[in-house]
């Protein structure tokens, strides 16, 4: 205990003079993804909050050929610019920017039109444009709308009732609550929580062993009259110790940030306040020790550190995957995901931001399981530490 | 005392030591005299406890380093090869480290250390960051740590490479030094003028296995040569022949 006692001291102390890696651990890991998660959202909002202020732009080509389609669209609000495109400008006005849609009236269209027939029209818009395309959309449901009035018209000057064209009535009812659907965007929270908390420990681990190992300086540490085990346990706990400074100043920064957020403006409320940042504390806390335990394996794997930064790199992609499992496969948590780390964390920070209640069964599994695992990992660091390959 | 007694290791298929048995006494300065790749660093890595042996027993003070190998430990000091240190703490910090992990009292290893820079002639950069510290500096940081719990036993592994002379001579006297004080002493080396210079007794090893023991008179009056260095000859061609 008192060797374990005593490496850890050291171990802290060390890392702690070492400016690079505690300039990344506790400064710019913690600092750089809030800071950049919270800027880019606020980026996106402002730009949709900008665009709902502006009525929808349509380049309108020939609009001498279809005179109330264009009064129409006019007066649904949307502000139509008459140019004399054909098909070849109207690509390029898209392609140059210098207009986000065009709607082409063909030569043929009042001759259909009084034949009652489908009159064509073409509608030139880039759909790889992710910005414009929502306005696209408003174009083409006020044309849609155009039409069926011209339908309704024709059917009543045939003496039938409009009503046969609409066989069912959609409406549609958004139920997602405010929280909700600011989580959207705040998917990638819990993985930057949980990505800045490991790099917080990675220097350490690599450093302990790796680093030690390289310098000449392990074995004389394997000399002293200590058991082994205890001295990596010593290493261990230094990392948990750098992972939990990272992860409470990373949550401390998301907290300070989001407030600067303009959310409220949309009707989302993400609740961040000094409970809920302790809470996510705590539901990460118990990934710490696994973490440390999983980089010191790794890191004691390796031969060098060049090695061991290279290893470790993927090992940080490891939280990345119940991301993209729970992504792709659209999971909801229930009892048993609970059991996997990371990804019972990830649903316990995603359910905390969406202000949903959480059984607490969920979290008691989720936190016994991690530490359970993490208590295996670090078991098995402690016994490759009695591995004589180690000295190399 | 440190004792050997038919240690054998094999690294995979390759036999790095075959039935090494050795004895340093208190109070006397052995070396560990082979040239490279005999086996030197592994037999002494299996003294002070970091490899098992495959077979055979290494006892300091009656202790196995087998069976107990926190006791052997307790009483060894020991300077590895390479010798390395922590860039980012003190000389003093390093030195202290090391008196904690062998479980001296803070009070006490901070006295052991002021005495230990006082002989080792560290006074002035003892309190420096050991990043960019000379060889000769590293070595006596690491020699310090090595003695910070007063051990009976001493091994060195091969001290004096890459040292100057000044550093070298330094090093003869403080190692003669501690076993005018009943020390026990045991260092490998390659370099024969300074095994001769230096040891009350040499144990040749060629090949993993000993190949002579003795004083540096018995050792040269047995191969019937002038020199050690000769005699060091004669015993490995007779081995290679062998």
């Amino acid at each position: 205990m008192h060797a374990i006692l005593t490496v850890f001291a050291k171990e802290f102390r060390e890392n702690l003079r070492e400016r690079r890696t505690l300039f990344s651990a506790l400064l710019l890991g913690p600092l750089l993804g809030p800071l950049l998660f919270a800027g880019a959202l606020s980026l996106q909002i402002e730009r949709s909050a900008g665009r709902a202020d502006r009525p929808v732009q349509l380049a309108l080509a020939h609009a001498e050929r279809a005179p109330n389609l264009a009064a129409y669209l006019t007066q649904s609000g949307i502000e139509v610019t008459p140019v004399g495109f054909d098909a070849a400008a109207a690509r390029q006005a898209i392609q140059a920017h210098r207009h986000e849609r065009v709607l082409e009236v063909t030569a043929s269209f009042a001759a259909h039109l009084a034949a009652g027939e489908p009159a064509p029209l073409v509608l030139y818009a880039d759909s790889s444009d992710v910005a414009s395309a929502a306005d696209t959309e408003h174009v083409r449901g006020v044309l849609e709308q155009y039409g069926s009035l011209l339908a309704r018209l024709r059917m009543l000057a045939r003496g039938s009732d409009p009503l046969v064209l609409a066989p069912v009535a959609v409406q549609d009812v958004d139920v997602s609550t405010p929280a909700g659907r600011s989580v959207v965007a705040l998917g990638t929270l819990s993985y930057l929580v949980l990505l800045t908390m490991l790099m917080g420990g990675m220097y350490l681990a690599i450093d302990a062993t790796a680093g030690e190992r390289e310098r000449g300086s392990l074995e004389p540490l394997l000399t002293v009259p200590a058991r082994r085990a205890h001295l990596i346990y010593g290493k261990i706990l230094a990392a948990c110790a750098y992972m939990s400074l990272s992860l409470v100043l990373t949550v401390i920064a998301f907290a300070v940030l989001l407030r600067f957020v303009g959310l409220e403006r949309f009707g989302m409320s993400i609740n961040f306040g000094p409970w809920v940042a302790l809470r996510l504390v705590l539901y990460c806390l118990p990934l710490v020790p696994l973490g440390a335990a999983l980089m010191t394996i790794v890191a004691a794997y390796t031969r060098s550190y060049r090695e061991a930064q290279t290893y470790l790199g993927l090992v940080l992609l490891v939280p990345t995957l119940p991301l993209v499992f729970a992504g792709v496969m659209g999971l909801r948590p229930s009892l048993l995901y609970m059991a996997i780390p990371s990804l019972s964390q990830h649903f316990l920070i995603t359910s905390l931001l969406r202000d949903e209640p959480v059984p607490g069964t969920y979290f008691a599994v989720s936190v016994l399981a991690t530490l359970a695992i993490g208590a295996l990992l670090v078991g098995i660091a402690g016994r490759l530490y009695r591995r004589e390959a180690l000295l190399g | 005392m440190i004792e050997a007694r038919g240690l054998n290791k094999h690294f995979g298929a390759v036999r790095a030591v075959h039935e090494v048995s050795l004895v340093a006494r208190d109070g006397r300065i052995t070396g560990l005299l082979g040239p490279n790749g005999a086996g030197k660093s592994t037999t002494l890595r299996m003294l002070y406890t970091v490899l098992r042996p495959d077979a055979g027993d290494a006892l300091i003070d009656g202790h196995s380093a087998v069976q107990a190998p926190l006791e052997a430990a307790r009483r060894l000091g020991v300077l590895t090869h390479g010798a390395g240190i922590y860039p980012n703490l003190t000389a003093r910090e390093n030195i202290l480290y090391f008196g904690a992990l062998h479980g001296l009292a803070r009070a006490e290893a901070r006295t052991r250390a002021e005495a230990l820079v006082g002989l080792l002639e560290m006074q002035d950069f003892a309190d420096r960051r050991a990043r960019g510290f000379s060889q000769g500096q590293r070595l006596k940081t690491a020699l310090a740590r090595a003695l910070i719990h007063n051990p009976r036993n001493l091994i060195l592994d091969e001290p004096t490479n890459g040292l100057d002379v000044m550093a070298v001579r330094a090093l003869r006297r403080l190692l003669r030094q501690l076993r005018d004080a009943g020390h026990c002493i045991l260092f490998s080396s390659h370099v024969m003028h300074e095994v001769a210079e230096l040891c009350d007794e040499v144990v040749v090893i060629a090949a993993g296995t000993v190949i002579g023991a003795g004083t540096p008179e018995e050792i040269r009056a047995r191969t019937g040569t002038a020199t050690l260095e000769e005699a060091f000859v004669r015993l490995i061609g007779a081995e290679a022949l062998a």
